[in-house]
């Protein structure tokens, strides 16, 4: 079908490419899902649109009726996907966002007509939902969807990217992909688990985060998204690990090999399946899937495929990229 | 045997404000306890005080979560790089 009836129905059946000829185990097949194809350009499109349609089947919003205020904290994606979502269906949204996020995050929310709170960028990503939590207090009239602690989240994966996987590779051994919300993993990880039991393991990937976020006082303003925890996600999870930005930056340059242009937390994600398949035993087959969470057009501002690798490094430690 | 462990900001200012320190141990276990011995402030940060982990702390050998490993028994080979980071959100 190539005509739609709305832009949202060309959220999710993304396609995944075999991109093998970058993996360093020739047992080891390599295959990218390249959520970067939503119509609002990450991953998020599918967790703020499951979002939106719970809570009006919950009757927290009313399709059509006036004056309808969402709230959310997000470093970005999910905001710009609520942000599309929410303008083509009419509510007006607030996302709550650290400073330190590109320009480019800025610009796609406020092109969508989302009114930006800025929460302190020292804080991360932390700040920002502890800001939404404090102002959802104050202002119970605003829908709080609350993606960290909303199984609406996991379970637009578990709906639709978990069987888009399976049937587009049903060889699948290996799935790996970034830990932010924690969304992804446990609702495309819970789907594989319940389909191929042990033959599958799910991988975790995640960015430094913590040790660039200066605005902790301690360590009891850390922070594990509710979903994660409700929904058993250290069961679930076979291995984690962190991916510095260095080698983040070092693998989108060489996706581009393979003619795919994707956001920083890509190569990360990608770091960390070329991770999986060198620790194979020789001769053991595998299929792994990673996620591309989105395209690389948000990050051309960091000079992340032009400028000099260390300058960009740092300049990389210095923004939220998940 | 030597392991560098790397400091989040956090908890820089009970090692002197050093990201990077070289402490002994075989074991996850044995490396935190070496801090905590050279770094008194870092005691009940890391590793509570009936030996488990801080909920908030991630701790990786060589970039790889102990949690998903063995916890505090996973062996950290000579030359290793252990790193403490809080858990923060993503997202």
């Amino acid at each position: 079908m190539t005509l739609y009836p709305s832009v949202l129905e060309l959220i999710g059946n993304t396609p995944l490419v075999d991109i093998s000829s970058l993996s360093p185990n020739p047992s080891a097949r390599l295959f990218i899902k390249l959520e970067g194809q939503n119509p609002g350009g990450s991953v998020k499109d599918r967790v703020a649109l499951s979002l939106v349609e719970q809570a009006e089947q919950d009757g927290l919003l009313v399709p059509g009726k006036p004056d309808q205020i969402l709230m959310e904290p997000s470093s970005g994606n999910t905001g710009i996907g609520l942000a599309l979502v929410c303008r083509v269906k009419g509510y007006h949204l607030k996302v709550v966002m650290p400073t330190n996020v590109s320009i480019e995050r800025r610009q796609l929310l406020q092109l969508w007509g989302a009114e930006i709170i800025e929460s302190p960028g020292s804080e991360g990503s932390n700040g920002a939902v502890r800001m939404a939590q404090r102002l959802a207090a104050e202002n119970p009239e605003w829908v709080f969807l609350y993606q960290y602690g909303n199984p609406a989240n996991p379970k637009a994966h578990y709906r639709g990217t978990g069987p888009e996987i399976l049937r587009d590779c049903p060889s699948i051994t290996h799935f790996v992909a970034g830990l932010g919300t924690s969304g992804t993993l446990l609702g495309v990880g819970r789907f594989l688990r319940e389909k191929l039991g042990e033959a599958v393991q799910i991988w975790a990937v995640e960015p430094p985060s913590g040790e660039m976020v200066d605005g902790l006082r301690n360590l009891d303003d850390g922070y594990i998204p509710p979903i994660f925890e409700d929904l058993g996600g250290a069961d679930l999870l076979d291995r984690k690990t962190v991916v510095r930005p260095r080698e983040s930056i070092e693998w989108t340059r060489r996706l581009t090999d393979v003619g795919i242009f994707a956001g920083i937390s890509t190569g990360a994600a990608v770091a960390g399946a070329i991770k999986c398949a060198r620790s194979l035993a020789p001769g053991v087959e595998a299929s792994i899937v990673v996620v591309s969470a989105d395209g690389g057009w948000k990050y051309l501002s960091t000079g992340a495929w032009t400028d000099d690798l260390d300058e960009v490094t740092e300049r990389a430690k210095g923004i939220i990229y998940f | 045997m030597a392991v560098e462990v790397r400091l989040p900001t956090v908890l820089r200012n009970q090692a002197g404000g050093a990201s990077v320190v070289t402490v002994d141990g075989g074991t996850v276990g044995e490396v935190l306890a070496k801090l905590v011995a050279e770094y008194p402030g870092l005691a009940g940060q890391v590793v509570q005080a009936d030996g488990s982990l801080h909920k908030f702390v991630n701790i990786y050998v060589d970039d790889d979560d102990v949690r998903y490993l063995d916890g505090v028994n996973t062996p950290v080979p000579d030359g290793a790089e252990l790193s403490i980071l809080p858990a923060v959100a993503g997202g």
